[in-house]
């Protein structure tokens, strides 16, 4: 990828002295926000819609089921988020093997909007792990078919690296599990994964509240997607915009470079010039 | 896929049709239509505008242009789907 380099966590880009970023891009687009966010799980649609605005998101998540057919009129999503407003990423959750997230994929596709897919192959339903090899195995039928794949998965660099070589736009390890809340449970592995990768890293997955989202930049990482946070917090568009300040937050003081942990205090006034 | 077990319909062996209705299924529930009707046509029955909805025509993705074109046979399988809220 063309222009990713300069902020892999190696080589920090100097933020700019007005403290703004430079834009993420991911397969040929740019956004500039580095928050992506759910659409599920909301209290109603009204409250979706002004936490999304609130995040100040251009990318926003959605998922393909069957129209129910009991109910008097559909209740797609379209019908309160604009895609001239949001760039839709349609994902492939709830499926547990390739050629469920494939057929997902394709028909997400049919409704016309763009080519791209949240490619998530669920292992386990305790813990919803990614089965990384059913992962890699559409992942791989995917790009053969034109698709821009930003694929979910754990924090294996492994799995990562060989998702990256399958044709993948972007890679998105976890935090930790979906809906979880728990945070980053490993920063070293999404370090190692974001050093490796040429494609932009979003971490997917696990965010809990807006010091994990600033935590979670603060690895170099390239953005982070997210929905329960937001969608089940008491105030959701309180939450959004907590997010999107704790996004920033963490993204500057990566730029910004972090002063070195010292176990030792250093006094920060002048130890010359004391009164004799 | 162990898909297409309701069969092709009487009258392609040339003899005359049953009954005037055909039975599909529709987002896993069975359901009559009447014989000749189109895609596009059960949409319509069903309230539905084509262009908020995805069709899957027996395993294979219909395009909305030729959703007019296509007509339903008995045991047709279909899935109607549409985006609603996902992470």
């Amino acid at each position: 990828m063309d222009s990713k380099d300069a902020s892999s966590p190696t080589t920090p880009e100097r933020a700019p002295a007005t403290g703004i970023d430079t834009p993420l891009e991911i397969g040929g687009r740019r956004f500039d926000s580095r928050l992506i966010l759910g659409t599920g799980k909301y209290p109603d649609n009204e409250t979706m819609v002004r936490a999304i605005r609130a995040s100040g998101t251009e990318m926003v998540t959605v998922a393909v089921r069957r129209v129910d057919l009991d109910r008097a009129n559909e209740d797609s999503i379209l019908h309160h988020l604009s895609p001239d407003e949001f760039f839709l990423l349609a994902n492939t959750a709830g499926c547990y093997t390739a050629e469920e997230a494939v057929r997902y994929a394709r028909l997400a596709r049919a409704a016309g909007f763009n080519e791209w897919v949240k490619l998530e192959v669920i292992g386990d339903e305790r813990t919803l792990l990614p089965d990384v090899h059913a992962t890699l195995e559409a992942a791989r039928i995917l790009v053969e078919e034109g698709f821009k794949v930003m694929a979910y998965t754990n924090e294996d660099l492994i799995t990562a690296l060989r998702l990256e070589d399958a044709g993948c736009v972007s890679v998105m390890p976890l935090a930790s599990p979906i809906g979880s809340g728990l945070g980053l449970v490993n920063p070293y592995y999404i370090r190692e994964i974001k050093s490796r990768l040429e494609v932009p890293v979003i971490v997917d997955a696990g965010v809990g509240t807006a010091s994990d989202a600033c935590a979670t930049m603060e690895q170099g990482v390239d953005g982070v997607l997210m929905n329960t946070a937001i969608a089940v917090a008491d105030d959701p568009v309180a939450m959004a915009t907590a997010m999107r300040h704790g996004v920033v937050a963490g993204r500057l003081a990566f730029l910004a470079g972090r002063m070195p942990k010292r176990e030792i205090a250093v006094p920060s006034s002048p130890t010359r010039g004391m009164l004799g | 896929m162990a898909e297409g077990t309701g069969g092709r319909p009487p009258e392609e062996m040339g003899g005359p049709p049953e009954r005037d209705s055909l039975r599909i299924i529709v987002n896993g529930k069975e359901r009559e239509v009447a014989r000749g009707t189109t895609v596009a046509g059960l949409l319509d029955e069903l309230g539905l505008a084509p262009g908020m909805v995805v069709v899957e025509h027996n395993r294979a993705i219909l395009e909305r242009a030729r959703l007019g074109e296509v007509p339903l046979a008995e045991g047709d399988r279909l899935e109607l789907v549409h985006f609603v809220g996902g992470g």
